[in-house]
């Protein structure tokens, strides 16, 4: 009878989730969604408590305690700039969590000496490995992004072959534990190995490709709690292990696509390890290029009739969102149409661009994605690329020798006048020099976008 | 036994493809609050933590057991509370003005 109960606990708990992510289909809903899912998720934990016998509540509470402060400090205080790792980092803690619970059934099952079930035998092994790899590259991830390690692909010798070695090795020690489940030092050898396969396969990956990255780890933190499901034999976890699975699923084969490259590519290619040896380097001085001054790029921006704003991951890194706000709400003032137009992997998470506007009050029906602002570019005046780069080059659409040929991108060089906001002349992530500076229609306005957009402000307000 | 585990399987496939149906629904103005919210979803591992950690079977499971319960909850209450707070800030262009 309580298990009957617990399990339609569960169940509602499900459903609360399916909803809960239904009503993220709109941002008008979504934020209740998000509730409806927290309270699901209360009604899990609740039924847990009541209907499973529990001995040992210091455990629970001290794990409790901890667990819900530390989180809730993360998220108040947390920057709007620092989410793709906050994400990074909950995705860890959800996946090491899981290779926590399954280890411990691990022991549970030692300890009364009556020997793992061979169903449950598999899904503690696939439970620490996939948890366990979630938890590594999240952490890795998160140095990454938060750049306590370098942000570029790293790479060695014999990468491949090494990671390949590793996850046979990986594989024969659960094939291994399968036949003989109770060996506990090849359990401890499958932990470790779990924990360095996770870190060694984010490693060669470089910054722009983290989009994809915190994707996949995202599908696995749902993998493990899925598993986890099987370990302990729960509907509950399996359900929404495998809604949270599928979610991350479907972020990778969308951040995927717009790169136009294969998942293998993005976690094998080591894209944009070595720049020097890509990019034309010093060919760059060869061409010529227009800069303007912050005075003629407000005069083009204020007499406009549409200005279409592109924002890249150099947005995210100067903070400039406010800025760029403030200068759209003058231009608007003046009667200038003002859109922005996101690219799918412009930032280093999906929809990080969208957060960081929405943070600066930018409403979200002015953001455009790339396949609805595309066809407007030719009747735009200006567009105005800030801190973005490879998501613009024109080489994509023809250069077949380019390494971003095929990519879909921002059409951005179709508008009557493109201004670029940059630093330097320096390529972009994928190390190749972008054609769209050179073009006839385009000018450079070099410095720091948060103080470029100041400067362009205080222009503007003299005209 | 074994029917036991398909049965389970039979569940976890399905809701994979409920899962897909729900999601490619999401727009990707939405998709950073997505991550964060299904991933506080994810930390419905919390489940197997709880009963582990506060069953009588020996020490060792319950502490491994009590971080698990940590990691689930910062996993469960950071991600429900950040993705509010980014969901939050999601407006519309303000028509009439409501304020």
């Amino acid at each position: 009878m309580m298990e009957a109960l617990s399990k339609l606990a569960y169940l509602l708990a499900a459903v609360m989730f399916i909803y809960g992510l239904k009503r993220l289909s709109s941002p008008a809903t979504a934020r209740s969604g998000n509730w409806i899912a927290a309270l699901g998720m209360g009604v899990a934990i609740v039924a847990t408590l009541i209907f499973h016998p529990q001995y040992e509540w210091q455990y629970i509470a001290i794990g409790a305690v901890i667990g819900s402060l530390a989180g809730g400090i993360l998220a108040k205080t947390v920057k709007m700039t620092g989410m793709p790792e906050m994400v990074a980092l909950l995705n860890g803690f959800g996946g090491g969590a899981s290779a926590l619970v399954a280890g411990a059934e691990f022991w549970k099952y030692l300890n009364a000496g009556e020997g793992i079930p061979l169903n449950f035998g598999v899904a503690i092994q696939l439970s620490v490995l996939v948890g366990a790899v979630t938890f590594s590259g999240s952490l890795v991830a998160f140095g990454k992004l938060r750049e306590l390690i370098t942000g570029r692909a790293v790479t060695y010798p014999m990468q491949k072959t090494v990671n390949a070695i590793l996850l046979l090795v990986t594989v024969g020690l659960i094939v291994y534990l399968v036949a003989v489940p109770d060996h506990v030092p090849a359990f401890l050898v499958l932990m470790g190995l779990s924990l360095l396969l996770g870190v060694l396969s984010v490693i060669p990956i470089g910054g722009a490709d983290m989009p994809v990255v915190i994707s996949l780890l995202n599908s696995y933190s749902g993998i493990a709690a899925a598993m986890t499901g099987f370990v302990i034999n729960n509907e509950g976890l399996i359900i929404s292990g495998a809604l949270v699975g599928a979610s991350g699923l479907i972020l990778t084969n969308i951040m995927c696509k717009a790169m136009n490259r294969s998942l293998a590519n993005v976690l094998f290619g080591a894209f944009g390890s070595h720049v020097q040896e890509i990019g034309p380097g010093g060919a760059t001085g060869e061409k010529s290029y227009r800069s303007l001054t912050h005075q003629d790029a407000a005069t083009m921006l204020a007499y406009a009739r549409q200005v279409v704003i592109a924002p890249g991951y150099g947005l995210a890194v100067s903070q400039a969102q406010h800025e760029v706000r403030e200068l759209a709400d003058m231009l608007e003032a003046r009667g200038v149409t003002v859109k922005y137009a996101i690219h799918p992997v412009a930032g280093r998470m999906p929809g990080h661009m969208n957060v960081l506007l929405a943070e600066a009050d930018v409403p979200y029906d002015e953001l455009y994605d790339m396949d609805q602002i595309n066809p407007e570019f030719p009747h735009t005046d200006v567009s105005v690329v800030v801190g973005a780069n490879d998501v613009v080059n024109p080489a994509a659409r023809h250069d077949k020798s380019s390494p971003l040929y095929g990519m879909p991108i921002l059409d951005v060089d179709k508008a009557h006048h493109t201004i670029v906001m940059k630093r330097s002349m320096r390529p972009g992530f994928a190390g190749v020099d972008n054609e769209l500076f050179y073009l006839p229609n385009s000018s450079m306005l070099f410095g720091d976008a948060k103080d470029s957009f100041k400067k362009l402000i205080e222009e503007v307000k003299q005209l | 036994m074994l029917v036991e585990l398909v049965t389970l399987f039979v569940i976890f496939v399905l809701a994979m493809f409920v899962g897909f149906e729900v999601i490619t629904k999401v727009p990707p103005t939405l998709h950073t609050p997505l991550m964060s919210g299904s991933n506080a979803i994810s930390g419905i591992t919390i489940i197997g933590a709880l009963i582990i950690a506060g069953a009588k079977d020996n020490r060792i499971s319950s502490l491994l057991g009590l971080v698990a319960v940590a990691f689930a909850m910062i996993n469960v209450v950071g991600g429900f509370l950040v993705t509010d707070r980014m969901l939050h800030m999601f407006k519309r262009k303000p028509e009439e003005p409501t304020k």
